[in-house]
């Protein structure tokens, strides 16, 4: 971080050397920073695609690529989500999870189990299993948003609100019917619950890979308003930014690749608070058109780091999401800590 | 001219504004006074389209607020709100450069640049240009945002209690600035105002508002009147001349 000195009230002198105190710890420019961040992806994937493979290098490149293909799919709709969703409410300790994503996702699988067995849930067809997800996790956040943010009451804390205590609701009554399920099928059930990126259905990777360009095209055009949005509402309504309109339609993009990343790998959006976070303090820049790959990246290198330290140090024994949790877990409370002395 | 028509704004079921009609933004500085709830706030928020009246219509130079785009009403009508945070770290710079988005939506210009460049000079920011806004003293951080209302260069400027929390220099050297502007290059500002004293120094018209509705509308010399005052604030104030300056008194 910058060690600034207390700002003076008239002193040209000290604001000169702190122009060049500031040039001199800024160590690079946002776009060097974000090439950094590209070569270490870089240098992971080659790391994950070519190292340690036990037979056939043809074979284990085409599973593996499947996998970072997967983990690129969700990187981007993690980071790009959570840093709109930071800039749409103000708030850089949320992520979208706070509108019941993941609790919907969980419910749907539940309810599946619990009214026709797991033997029936394994056998679901995926295809289907993905579009019920999507559909109804986009319809129901998008009901939400027209209803709270739409209509007349605008409000976003409102909306907020009602997702949280809408999610609880969902947790509480997903737990529940958990509760009466047999204990096998609570075993396939709870193994679905954990994010796996690992060998991804094909078809599933290209329609979620589809939904999750949507929703880039839908929010990249409005890449400059969004940086007019980290002003708050009364300053971006006095610069003229249809606010309704574009909060809207950057709404409707996070949904749809939220939504498409969670119905595809299982609850993941766990991580979006660190990688937005990380991106924020090491961008460089608070414009969009630099913390927005960044976030992107971040995750891809804790997608992968994670990935391989399960792989590779721990064999397969634990889950993507321990992993990353753990990491992410002791960042949170650091970012708390670190706010809470500011 | 910034013609308000019998508009109207209900919080539920209390009146803020009450059928007000009155057309501000002459030539000057036209100071906005009154009690707090009195809908001076509300009345900024209606015009800079952030709230939606009940009733009424609003014209800005022959546009209507609500069925005119936002992005061209900015490039006439600036607002500066009362508290503005911001979660992102900007700097001087940055935050100059947004007024020029209802201009370039982003995309600087040559043009864009010189407007940015002159705000920053006018307000007397260069030593701080590169400063976060979170390093800055309460008064310099208020010239910022005043440099980026002043850099969307529109004909009418808005600033909604721009001298909160600044002692008595910054308090002065808002007001000569906002003087300045008004005089120089012609800017119309409307300002709302706690401190009547400012008012009567500064301003050229004193539009004084309570409960919602428009109860004096004259010039400096002709509201700085004890009953007035006492009207208004609903409070005696006493009124002396000082050095041919009507100063008001109400420290009790």
């Amino acid at each position: 971080m910058l060690t600034d000195p207390v700002p003076t009230e008239s002193g040209a002198l000290t604001t000169v050397g702190l122009h060049r105190t500031r040039l001199a710890t800024s160590w690079a420019s946002p776009r060097v920073r974000l090439a950094v961040l590209g070569a270490v992806v870089l240098a992971l994937t080659a790391g994950y695609l070519f190292t340690d493979v036990p037979g056939s290098l043809a074979f284990a490149l085409k599973i593996r690529g499947l996998t970072v293909l997967a983990m690129l799919v969700v990187a981007t709709a993690v980071g790009v989500s959570t840093v709109v969703f930071h800039t749409i409410t103000q708030n850089r300790i949320l992520t979208p999870s706070i509108m019941g994503f993941d609790a919907f996702y969980v419910l749907i699988s539940t309810v599946i189990v619990f009214f026709s067995g797991s033997a029936a849930f394994l056998a679901f067809d995926q295809l289907t299993l993905w579009l019920v997800q999507v559909v109804v996790m986009v319809a129901f956040s998008v009901l939400l948003f027209t209803w709270l943010f739409g209509g007349k009451r605008r409000s976003i804390h409102l909306m907020l609100l009602v997702g949280i205590v809408l999610g609880t609701f969902f947790r509480s009554f997903t737990e529940w019917m958990q509760r009466m399920l047999d204990p096998l099928d609570f075993q396939v059930l709870s193994d679905a619950m954990f994010a796996s990126l690992t060998r991804p259905d094909e078809t599933l990777l290209a329609l979620t890979a589809g939904l999750v360009a949507l929703g880039c095209a839908v929010i990249v055009p409005l890449l400059r308003t969004l940086d007019v949005l980290t002003l708050g509402e009364p300053a971006a309504v006095g610069l003229g930014v249809d606010h309704k309109r574009v909060v809207m339609a950057l709404f409707a993009g996070v949904s749809i690749m939220v939504a498409a990343s969670t119905a595809l790998v299982g609850p993941i959006l766990f991580f979006g608070l660190i990688v937005a976070n990380l991106a924020y303090s090491y961008a460089g820049s608070f414009r969009h058109v630099w913390t927005l790959p960044a976030a992107v990246l971040i995750g891809m290198i804790c997608l992968l780091g994670g990935q391989l330290v399960l792989e590779r140090l721990f064999g397969f024994g634990g889950t993507l999401s321990t992993v990353i949790d753990f990491a992410g877990g002791l960042f949170f409370l650091y970012l708390v800590l670190r706010k809470g002395a500011r | 001219m910034i013609a308000l028509e019998k508009v109207t704004k209900r919080y539920g079921r209390q009146t803020v504004v009450d059928e007000v009609s009155i057309a501000f933004g002459g030539e000057g500085v036209t100071a906005l006074i009154g009690p707090n709830g009195a809908g001076k706030s509300t009345l900024f928020g209606l015009v800079g389209r952030l709230l939606q009246a009940e009733a009424g219509r609003i014209v800005v130079d022959g546009m209507d607020v609500a069925s005119t785009s936002s992005s061209e009403l900015a490039k006439i009508l600036a607002v500066l709100r009362q508290d503005n945070h911001i979660a992102a770290r900007l700097t001087v710079h940055d935050l100059v450069e947004f007024g020029r988005f209802p201009h370039s939506r982003g995309r600087l210009t040559l043009h864009d640049r010189e407007h940015i460049e002159n705000a920053i000079g006018y307000l007397e920011l260069e030593p701080y240009r590169d400063r976060f806004l979170d390093e800055l003293s309460g008064g310099q951080r208020q010239r910022a945002f005043v440099a980026m209302v002043l850099a969307q260069d529109t004909k009418y400027v808005l600033l909604d209690e721009p001298l909160n929390n600044l002692d008595l220099r910054h308090m002065t050297e808002i007001m000569r600035l906002i003087r300045r502007m008004a005089d120089e290059l012609g800017k119309r500002v409307v300002i709302v105002l706690h401190d009547i004293n400012f008012a009567a120094t500064y301003a050229d018209r004193i539009v004084a508002m309570r409960n919602g509705i428009v109860v004096a509308d004259a010039s400096a010399r002709e509201v700085m009147r004890p009953d007035v005052l006492a009207a208004v604030y609903d409070t005696p104030v006493d009124v002396r001349e000082i050095d041919g300056k009507p100063v008001a008194l109400y420290y009790g």
